[in-house]
């Protein structure tokens, strides 16, 4: 009973959240300066016209409209959801890989000292590669490769992106949980005679997991992020980050358009977090003493 | 130590393992059968739209394949530069404009420039019809609208023309939309006659309530000035021209296909335009209509046969390159290119196989009225 209410006290604070937002937004519009507010060349208050802050009710009801007026559009709703679908599908894709190779990589760092020199540096600087010049490397990569009568589709370029962006924070948090025993929990294997292989199942790998949790988190914000940046950049047409540029181009017209492929992408947000709570819902075993 | 080094190859093992299974993933899928026909890539500047629609109406007639052709046309996203991939071997043809390629050749790709489909420039300078800019030589003291990205050369190399120097004005990016000049950020902002200049006339105007009418605007269209430079062309692989007969046969073919379906665009524009959402356009059909009536003006009539490269031009656009120095300072290339930068010998030969097949030249084209609705819905 007590599980019921905290679950209605929840939707009723999210409820209140959005409307505070809704009311935020109207507010600003009713009484926000028209031309915006700026020092100098920089802008730091934003328009409030009907071009850049479409009234919340026209951003609803675009979204119940066709996407265009050809006979076989769908609306637009349904073609952003699709979208957020698709490109969620290839986040978790992304995340997966990530997963994988992240984990790999700490188990590495874990079990050798000279990986862990040798690697993190490796590591942390991959992720000052900019995505901009990245990406379209992948997508090159990715045109090259056939295998028989196979070849590389365009969607695994941005998933491979996505991994890419994934890996890290699980590398690095995995590492840390693969280190967190104790000295007195590391002794008393050494004294069972236990090998690295059961010392790492039965104690290094349950002890990871409140970390690995919390890089779970990052890294979903990150393939999501990655998704969507890299099927814009290198123009993977089904996914919500193509919707995005593509309407970005129609706002000077049609300005309530431009924002529902933003509320996709917040969709799209929502479920992959939601796949991170039913993974850590699936270890819930193991998750004694984490912070949340 | 023995079981040490054991220990570590098991894990090597399982790295690898694991990393080779990622890369795998999804290999059972079946590719669908090649039978005869060329596999052939053809890389675009943008995304789907009927600026491409005579590649895309090639596709969908059937001419490609006509010609044992199995074409596969890839979309360019923000960061997917067509000569980049083409110069990389990814695809076998792409599409960009003439300045942007002169500078990778500078640079050090090997292209040739094998059919010039739009035989005009279509970039538009748009400012309010108040505002005083009436030719580039008004550019002085003001906010110039650019995407940047190699599309600004037209503008400095106007300019050059004049005398202005390119500190004399600032440069301002331009988003995809046209936004930023309606809410007055840019006083004169860059726009293609298929696309953006449509975009100002499918918004609504605050103060009347009803659309903007082309009379609210001046328009400076870039092919009444000196730094006019030529656009949409397809690009091949210069190495493989002169090494790979095969190639050379399969660019004949291709441009065959691609004459074909420009000139049933040309004379199915009604017909075409509402196809590009099937390649996945997000545009509406009236503003895909209007893209394609205007990218035909673009590239009809064709007094010497549609993608045949006129000298003329060509000179103007080098030359414009060359004169032409940025906001920053820099120059696009210091030197003509080598005279493999463009052929014309693939075109002549498929107009002259194509003979009376198709009309070429499009000489009575007229170009149809296209209503404008509100976002090109």
């Amino acid at each position: 009973m007590g599980r019921v209410v905290t679950g209605v006290t929840r939707t009723v604070d999210g409820l209140l959240g959005l409307a505070l937002v809704v009311a935020l937004w109207e507010a600003y519009k009713r009484f926000g300066p028209e031309a915006g507010w700026g020092i100098g060349e920089a802008r730091i208050l934003p328009r409030a016209t009907d071009l850049a802050m479409p009234h919340v009710w026209e951003m609803a009801t675009r979204l119940l409209e066709p996407e265009t007026s050809a006979s076989t559009s769908s609306p637009l709703w349904l073609v952003v959801l699709q979208a957020a679908l698709v490109s969620l599908g290839i986040a978790c894709v992304g995340l997966l890989v990530g997963t994988v190779v992240g984990l790999a990589l700490a188990l590495a760092m874990d079990r050798f000292r000279l990986a862990e020199h040798g690697l993190l540096p490796w590591i942390v600087l991959s992720q000052t590669v900019p995505l901009i010049a990245f990406a379209p490397m992948v997508k090159s990569w990715g045109s090259n490769i056939s295998i028989g009568t196979w070849e590389w589709p365009a969607w695994m370029s941005v998933a491979v992106i996505a991994s890419y962006l994934a890996f890290f924070p699980i590398a690095v948090g995995a590492l840390r949980g693969l280190q967190s025993p104790t000295v007195q929990q590391r002794e008393l294997f050494r004294t069972y005679d236990a090998g690295y292989w059961p010392t790492v199942r039965k104690v290094k790998l349950p002890a990871a997991v409140p970390y690995l949790l919390s890089s779970l988190r990052l890294a979903a914000a990150a393939a999501v992020v990655g998704t969507v940046v890299a099927e814009g950049s290198i123009a993977y047409l089904d996914g919500i980050g193509r919707k995005l540029i593509g309407y970005g181009g129609q706002a000077s017209g049609d300005p309530a358009k431009a924002w529902a492929p933003i509320f996709g992408a917040a969709v799209l947000g929502l479920l992959a977090a939601g796949v991170v709570w039913l993974i850590g819902v699936a270890l819930r075993r193991y998750r004694r003493g984490e912070a949340t | 130590m023995n079981s040490l080094v054991r220990q570590g190859l098991a894990a090597a093992a399982a790295v690898a393992l694991t990393l080779g299974l990622a890369a795998c993933g999804g290999s059972g899928s079946e590719g669908d059968g090649e039978g005869d026909l060329a596999q052939v890539k053809l890389q675009l500047q943008w995304l789907p739209q009927s600026q491409f629609a005579g590649y895309y109406a090639a596709l969908d007639q059937g001419f490609f394949e006509d010609e044992g052709l199995e074409v596969e046309i890839i979309p360019s996203g923000g960061d997917i530069v067509p000569q980049d991939a083409l110069a990389n071997g990814d695809v076998d043809y792409a599409v960009a404009w003439v300045p942007k390629v002169l500078g990778s050749i500078e640079g050090g790709a090997n292209l040739t420039n094998v059919a010039q489909i739009f035989q005009r420039s279509g970039t538009l300078q748009v400012s309010w019809a108040d505002s005083g800019i009436e030719s580039v030589a008004d550019f002085e003291g003001k906010k110039i609208g650019s995407w940047g990205f190699g599309n600004e050369w037209e503008i400095f190399a106007a300019m050059a023309a004049e005398g202005l120097d390119s500190k004399s004005v600032s440069i301002v990016t331009q988003d995809f939309n046209m936004n930023a000049f309606l809410q007055g950020d840019i006083d004169a902002a860059q726009a293609m006659t298929y696309n953006e200049y449509a975009q100002l006339l499918e918004a609504e105007n605050p103060e009347t309530g009803e659309l903007y009418q082309p009379a609210d605007f001046n328009v400076i269209s870039y092919e009444d000035t000196e730094g006019a430079m030529l656009q949409d062309a397809l690009w091949a692989d210069t190495e493989r021209l002169s090494s790979d007969a095969d190639y050379e046969e399969t660019t004949v073919k291709f441009l065959k296909a691609v004459v074909k379906g420009w000139a049933y665009a040309r004379d199915n524009a009604e017909d075409v335009a509402p196809t590009m959402a099937e390649h996945e356009s997000t545009w509406g059909p009236s503003h895909e209509l209007w893209m394609l009536n205007e990218t035909n003006k673009l590239i009809w009539p064709a007094e010497n046969g549609v993608g045949v490269i006129d000298e003329a031009a060509w000179k103007q656009t080098v030359d414009g390159a060359l004169s032409a120095t940025n906001e920053k300072g820099e120059k696009l290339i210091t030197k003509a290119p080598p005279e493999t930068a463009y052929s014309n010998e693939y075109i002549e030969k498929a107009l002259d196989e194509l003979g009376d097949e198709v009309d070429t030249q499009g000489s009575d084209f007229t170009p149809i009225e296209v209503e404008v609705t509100v976002g090109g819905a």
